[in-house]
């Protein structure tokens, strides 16, 4: 019972074999089947979050959110999936076919891709291949294809200028994202994910580098391109970005993977800084090291949703203000700091409390000394103060006055 | 046949049909998606030789980065569908005549190679070739300079750019 998933992969194995196939391609088939059951999984998650999260933003903004589709309005999900596969494709005239089509796949194989690499507990690990933090980045430069695909494909102005604003911000964006990730590698000694993990066993890295935690929190928002970030397809400007000419499931598609996203930047800070799989009795049942990972996702999911239903979208100045001028110079600050400090404690070899503890502090105090000198500059662009005029004004008035 | 041979001529089709459709591709939107795909395909080139980590640095640099600015700036600059532009220009004969020759020298060199049955030695885990990596780049007997000039051309280009761009 402790070790569920692999017994019952022993199992499927010693089936497929006794079924006369050889010991390969029995391996090839689980293989198959655990890929297949990831992507099954992730879906089935996506379900689930889209209604949590809609409930979640009727309740922020004080609405009741999905309530007539079974109680609470659980089925809803549901009924929006057969809508939108009954909805009609249509595809706008000039728009480049194969591109406009391959898109929306390519947008949701990048999502999907990434949870390959994951480990789920001690010993459910897709591929704990050695670079396991450089394909993460990689195949997140999938999505930003995909979405620049999406864009000129499209034929649309809103489509294409949603689409040059993602280039701006995602791979902008990517750079404080890459060196916050350098920190749990550097603390590590390793690329792979399972060591990564095993080196938070006792103190998780969200308590050893919180700076880098909350930088790679930032940044993946942007990465994820949703409200504060949601430059790419703000509504009130863009119609709808990158994805105005979408219809029926390829709109969906994009929707999904947008969901599907921000859930995997939650499991990717669950394996960075707040430890993964481990827990209580996680490394002699795995089966709870699987519960631990995904409550902990859900929990990082949460906390991004609660910042970006909290928060306005940001003026494109700001956006690249926060990146250029202040995440990255403090990441990279931030990198040079605990790679010494990590080489000087060990030399220094104290005890284990007393490293973390100091990592912590100084942490924190560049956070401040950060904090301060961002507060001391000017921004570039001086904040322009309107006169302020009355909320409902007929059209001759206005006119008279301009 | 076995599965590895078979992912290598799905590959080495996909590659070449895609490097082809490059040169041939008449809009440039469309030439940069096939480069991407061709990029692609040596990608998994060096996966099937067990060089992850150059595998991994092929998608990060080439895909995420170098071919994202390609179609960004073709995005931008100017009408990508060139029909009424003729595909080749006059040097097209002294073109044919290179590639030719490359293309015969290269086959030349392959045929003289020593043809041995020797399996490839197999590596001591990936990990240990990343740190050998690393430790060769900044060791003072191998590659220390080389590596630090590139970074010295790379700040070169970065300030550059900001003086191109300072508003005056």
């Amino acid at each position: 019972m402790a070790d569920l998933i692999n017994v019952i992969e022993s199992w499927l194995f010693n089936l497929i074999v006794s079924w006369g196939a050889s010991q390969g391609l029995a391996q090839f088939i689980l293989q198959v089947l655990g890929s297949l059951l990831v992507v099954v999984l992730c879906f089935v998650i996506v379900i689930a979050l889209i209604w949590v999260e809609r409930k979640l933003a009727g309740r922020i903004q004080d609405r009741f959110g999905p309530n007539r589709a079974g109680p609470y309005g659980i089925f809803q999900s549901f009924a929006d999936i057969i809508k939108i596969f009954t909805k009609e494709y249509v595809t706008p005239t000039g728009a480049d076919k194969g591109l406009f089509n391959i898109a929306p796949v390519l947008a949701m194989a990048s999502v999907l891709a990434i949870w390959a690499v994951f480990p789920f507990a001690i010993n459910v690990i897709g591929a704990d291949i050695s670079v396991g933090v450089l394909y993460i980045v990689a195949i997140g430069s999938f999505g930003i294809l995909a979405i620049l695909m999406a864009g000129w494909s499209s034929n649309n102005r809103f489509a294409l200028l949603g689409a040059s604003r993602s280039v701006a911000m995602l791979i902008s964006y990517e750079i404080p994202m890459v060196i916050s990730l350098l920190i749990p590698v550097l603390l590590a000694k390793s690329m792979k994910l399972s060591a990564i993990i095993d080196a938070q066993r006792p103190w998780w890295f969200l308590i050893v580098t919180p700076l880098a935690a909350l930088f790679f929190l930032i940044s993946s928002m942007a990465e994820i391109g949703k409200a504060p970030f949601d430059l790419l397809e703000a509504e009130s400007e863009l119609v709808a970005g990158y994805h105005t000419e979408y219809s029926g499931m390829k709109f969906g598609m994009f929707y999904v993977a947008e969901f599907l996203h921000q859930y995997t930047v939650g499991a990717l800070v669950t394996i960075f800084f707040l430890g993964g799989w481990t827990g209580p009795m996680a490394a002699t049942w795995p089966i709870l090291g699987v519960i631990y990972f995904f409550t902990k996702t859900f929990i990082v999911y949460l906390a991004i949703s609660w910042i970006r239903l909290s928060l306005p979208r940001i003026r494109i100045d700001e956006m690249l203000d926060l990146n250029w001028k202040f995440l990255i110079p403090v990441s990279f600050l931030n990198l040079i700091m605990v790679a010494v400090a990590d080489r000087v404690l060990m030399e220094l070899d104290p005890a284990r409390w007393i490293y973390v503890g100091v990592m912590f502090v100084l942490s924190m105090a560049l956070l401040l000394m950060s904090l301060i000198v961002a507060g001391m500059t000017k921004p570039a662009v001086e904040r322009v103060e309107f006169p302020s005029r009355a909320v409902a004004v007929s059209p001759q008035s206005d006119r008279s006055k301009s | 046949m076995s599965l590895g041979l078979f992912i290598f001529l799905l590959m080495v089709v996909v590659t070449i049909v895609a490097a082809v459709a490059v040169v041939t591709s008449r809009n440039l939107v469309n030439a940069a998606m096939w480069l991407m795909v061709a990029l692609f395909g040596a990608a998994i080139a060096f996966v099937l030789l067990q060089a992850t980590y150059i595998a991994v640095i092929q998608v990060l640099v080439y895909i995420g980065a170098i071919a994202v600015l390609i179609v960004y700036t073709i995005m931008l600059t100017r009408d990508p569908d060139e029909k009424h532009v003729p595909g080749v220009n006059k040097q097209w004969p002294i073109a044919a005549v290179l590639s030719l020759v490359l293309f015969l020298g290269l086959a030349y060199f392959y045929y003289t190679l020593p043809q041995t049955n020797v399996l490839a030695p197999t590596l001591d885990g990936d990990l240990n070739a990343i740190s050998q990596l690393g430790a060769l780049l900044v060791s003072p007997n191998a590659y220390v300079l080389p590596f630090e000039l590139a970074s010295i051309l790379l700040l070169a280009a970065l300030i550059g750019s900001i003086v191109v761009a300072w508003r005056k």
